[in-house]
């Protein structure tokens, strides 16, 4: 049988099977350990039959997933302007410091003299944290984005819950992030929306419209999701306050704001944080995150338990916090994504300022280049990110997902799509502060080809990405014919 | 800074591109009442080689050396792990990469998460899995949620109290702004769950652990055909997987819902956390499931492929009327879990299994020798509590000054079982280890 040759089983992209597709009954890719006690009787209930798992060999393992991660696009491999997810560099020292025996051997339980080092670590977290939002405490708990949101918003319950009257609804601009009205709705708030205006912010008179007693806050995105600052955000939460509601704020964009506003000051009372954005962790393809939680002093007896408490001259984990929303995660969260963010700090120090001004240089740039190229809505000077539409290729036919298939041919990571939902075939650019001046005018050259082949050749577009290991694939079969287990 | 690529003179000439006089004029939409007014108060940047001194002492000052031993569990376990994952998930394109939302150039881990799902699966007997959730604790508390959904109407669930306390409490935190009730249901004698206590109407879900925060295996048949007499789903919670190398499935059993912490598959410990939340149901609760869910399909040339599917269940379509909120998950951590999976092998993991089972089994007995007593008569896998003759805390202060840590007092949780120590023995630990603790403890 000749196979060589065959596309997919030579050069450098090869072919590799579902798991079990490989196994062989009794092979093993684990050592053992030798057995130094004696066999114990199973009783009835233990007697079970045969596992349906598959056996492979050590090296049948490491040639499956090393094929399977040729076949992904991570930051390592070229630009990621994926928007509102900072696809930003993810520096390999961090994974050697969250790496060490000392950290990964730690039982979560283990008694507080066994367990400074972590403990202080997530201590000066904490304050490095509350330092860089102006927010003065910090728990470092949940476990992602929406599991911080959800903190934030639980906070908001308790907060209300003490004051003596619950309230039931929650202000949620248009733009807003989909994981902000599902949070608020596991919290039993009812959403309302508010619109932003033409100039793609919210109006303090939108909010001074809707806000009520009834109202427990709202929940702002700042920058927002088309990337721009909510200027209008010190009067809007003087309209919130003065009803006794609060603020939140959806961190998720800080990486614009880094030494530059001070969270206090614009009146956000809650924020949440994503480490494995702004503070360079890696997203794993789809997690483990870390989604701290930064409160005002009048919310601190709200964060959740347990909390690193600095003792003097030793760090504990304290539950002693009567007022505390409750326990969120099994134990602390996601330490080693911490470290990683901890790392990442110390190598930045105030440096960080410099991160979030070259973000949104990096943004204004590719802007002013494409707005000629792809629809601007927003024709403004941006944060860390900008929108485009595709309603300018509609006469091609041509629609914002051919765009970013299209984009794959080129080597590059497609920005978020049709998202904010408030423009039309949304492109969502976020390049990050760690991509240079060459790979931008890369991508921008790349971009500018595909607005002309739109116009000259809109077929190539229809049929992208035509140099991936797989086409486009059939999501609709997948969702009318669920295939969830092999 | 190395991570940061500008020079001066492209600054420059990227700001004369903008129209832009400085960096500054860049953040001009910020009004001067919302800026900082202070430069960042952070410690010197630290060079790559400050950073790991830095960080060397604190990994120093823990627990971790070579004459420490530690025999908790309690939900966080001492397994081996092969070197083989380390390096495996150490590759940059699986852990810089995004959610998949590009499935052509995420198919890596789209099929790695595929392969997770469909091992999870028949790890706990069960039709379908999701693509992970945050921990143990929050998968259980979304568990309740959905059963809760499912069943509409109800508003009452029941949870036995030998679930991880710390999963009760997370369960607490979750169910309580939707006025949802939580019934207590005790643990008999024999270490399980008692179903003599079990609330008679409005049930949406009974909840168990097993084997339970005592080790103990529940009888799930038992408690499955309790819950199902009153149209509720039986939800199993789990915080060590590898005893479904021994015990029976949860699935296997009658549960609905089988929901936990899979840390033990291949996941080293890191203080708690990133571990993994599983998440398993039957098949005709897919639409009600919160989280991603990986689906099999095929591209425009029919070959076989992998997406995100059923997203219409998911926050950023759904947004409030979502099944949940959760976006990123644990998806590099089920990753992990499938290649251990997979390493271990159907026949490996019968024998790990054992193995742990053994190692307690001799530890008990060790124990009952040197005039300590067990606590409880059911069945365990590689944890189990013993009654000591003197205050669990006592015997825990003296063991830790000598490097060992011999389990989890439980009067921190259990006030009335002040005198009882939870131990965990897995395969990291030789029959020497084993004597040695029940010396220390006993002595």
């Amino acid at each position: 049988m000749t196979t060589y040759a065959v596309p997919g089983t030579s050069g450098l992209t090869m072919n590799e099977p579902l798991l079990w597709e490989r196994s062989r009954k009794g092979r093993c890719g684990f050592s053992l350990p030798s057995r130094d006690v004696p066999e114990a009787d199973l009783p009835d209930e233990l007697q079970t039959p045969e596992l349906d798992l598959p056996d492979l060999s050590e090296l049948d393992v490491v040639r499956h997933y090393t094929r399977l991660s040729h076949w992904n696009f991570g930051v390592d491999t070229g630009s990621y302007p994926l928007g509102s997810c900072t696809m930003k560099y993810n520096p390999k020292t961090n994974e050697v410091q969250a790496a060490r025996p000392g950290f990964v051997h730690a039982h979560p339980l283990l008694p507080a003299a066994m367990s400074q080092g972590i403990l202080q670590l997530m201590h000066d977290l904490q304050n490095h944290l509350a330092e860089i939002t102006g927010l003065p405490h910090v728990t470092l708990q949940p476990a992602a984005g929406a599991h911080g949101e959800y903190a934030g918003m639980r906070i908001f319950y308790a907060y209300h819950q003490a004051q003596g009257h619950q309230r039931r609804k929650i202000l949620i601009p248009d733009t807003a992030h989909g994981t902000n009205p599902a949070s608020a709705a596991m919290c039993g708030y009812q959403t309302i929306p508010v619109k932003s205006t033409e100039k793609g912010v919210l109006s303090a008179k939108a909010v001074e419209e809707l806000m009520d007693e009834e109202t427990a806050g709202i929940m702002v995105t700042n920058p927002n999701t088309l990337g721009l600052f909510e200027e209008n955000i010190r009067e809007i939460a003087a309209i919130v306050h003065g009803k006794g509601g609060l603020v939140y704020c959806d961190g998720a964009n800080l990486n614009a704001l880094m030494g530059i506003v001070d969270m206090a000051q614009i009146g956000v009372d809650v924020l949440h944080l994503n480490l494995h954005k702004t503070f360079a962790a890696p997203h794993g393809g789809g997690g483990p995150g870390s989604g701290p939680v930064c409160v005002t002093s009048e919310l601190e007896p709200y964060l959740p338990i347990p909390r690193v408490v600095n003792e003097g001259n030793r760090y504990v984990l304290s539950a002693d916090f009567p007022h505390s929303i409750g326990r969120l995660h099994t134990f602390c969260g996601n330490v080693g994504v911490m470290i990683k963010a901890a790392s990442y700090i110390l190598s930045m120090g105030a440096e960080l300022k410099t991160v979030s001004q070259l973000a949104v240089l990096n943004a204004n740039y590719i802007k002013e280049q494409l707005k000629e190229f792809f629809y601007l809505p927003y024709d403004r000077t941006c944060m860390h990110e900008c929108v485009f539409s595709d309603i300018w290729q509609e006469k091609y036919k041509v629609s914002t997902l051919d765009i970013a298939k299209r984009l794959l041919d080129f080597g590059f990571h497609p920005p978020t799509i049709y998202f904010p939902l408030v423009v039309s075939g949304a492109m969502m650019v976020e390049p990050t502060e760690t991509e240079s001046k060459e790979d931008l005018d890369r991508f921008i050259q790349a971009m500018m080809t595909i607005a002309r082949e739109a116009r000259e050749n809109p077929d190539l577009l229809h049929q992208a990405p035509s140099k991936t290991k797989v086409g486009r694939m059939d999501e609709t079969m997948a969702a009318r014919h669920p295939c969830l287990t092999g | 800074m190395r991570y940061l690529p500008h020079t001066d003179s492209e600054i420059q000439d990227m700001l004369q591109v903008i129209g832009a006089e400085s960096l500054d004029d860049l953040f001009s939409p910020i009004g001067q009442a919302c800026r900082r007014t202070s430069a960042l108060n952070l410690p010197q940047p630290m060079t790559e080689w400050e950073l790991d001194r830095h960080m060397a002492v604190l990994a120093e000052n823990m627990g971790h050396s070579q004459q420490s031993m530690s025999f908790l569990g309690a939900g966080s376990y001492d397994h081996y792990i092969p070197a083989s994952l380390k390096h495996l998930v150490s590759r940059s394109e699986f852990y810089t990469a995004y959610t998949p939302y590009q499935p052509e150039v995420s198919q890596g881990t789209l099929q790695a998460i595929f392969e997770y799902q469909t091992l999870a699966s028949r790890l706990l007997g069960l039709e379908i899995s999701n693509a992970s959730m945050y921990d143990g604790a929050s998968a259980l508390a979304e568990a309740l949620l959905m059963a809760l959904r499912i069943s509409k109407k109800k508003s009452t669930v029941a949870l036995s109290t030998a679930i991880h306390p710390h999963y009760r409490q997370v369960v607490a935190t979750y169910l309580q702004p939707m006025g949802f009730h939580i019934v207590d249901i005790p643990w008999g004698k024999d270490g399980r769950t008692d179903l003599s206590h079990l609330p008679q109407d409005d049930l949406a879900a009974v909840a168990v652990q097993s084997p339970n925060f005592f080790g103990c295996i529940e009888d799930l048949s038992r408690i499955a055909q309790a819950a199902h007499d009153q149209k509720s789903l039986c939800i199993t919670a789990f915080t060590e997987p590898l005893a479904y190398g021994l015990v029976p499935s949860p699935g296997s059993q009658g549960a609905d819902i089988a929901c936990g912490e899979g840390q033990s598959l291949g996941i080293a410990q890191s203080f708690g956390g990133p571990g993994l939340g599983m998440f398993c149901s039957l098949k005709k609760y897919m639409r009600n499931l919160p989280g991603r869910l990986v689906g099999q399909t095929q591209d425009d040339q029919g070959n076989r492929g992998f997406v995100l599917t059923l997203a219409t269940r998911e926050q950023h379509i759904r947004r409030e009327k979502a099944t949940s909120n959760i976006c990123s998950n644990q998806g590099l951590c089920a990753t992990m879990a499938a290649m251990y999976l997979a390493s271990v092998g159907g026949t490996g993991l019968r024998e790990l299994a054992r193995l742990n089972r053994d190692k307690a089994e001799y530890t008990k007995n060790a124990f009952t020798s040197a005039g300590c007593s067990l606590s409880f008569p059911a069945p365990t896998f590689n944890e189990f509590v013993i009654q000591l003759p003197r205050d669990a805390e006592e015997a825990f202060c003296q063991c830790t000054e000598k490097g060992i840590v011999p389990g989890l007092p439980l009067g921190r949780y259990y006030p009335q079982l002040s005198d009882h120590l939870l131990v965990c023995t897995t395969e990291t630990k030789s029959k020497q280890d084993l004597d040695n603790l029940v010396k220390e403890v006993c002595s």
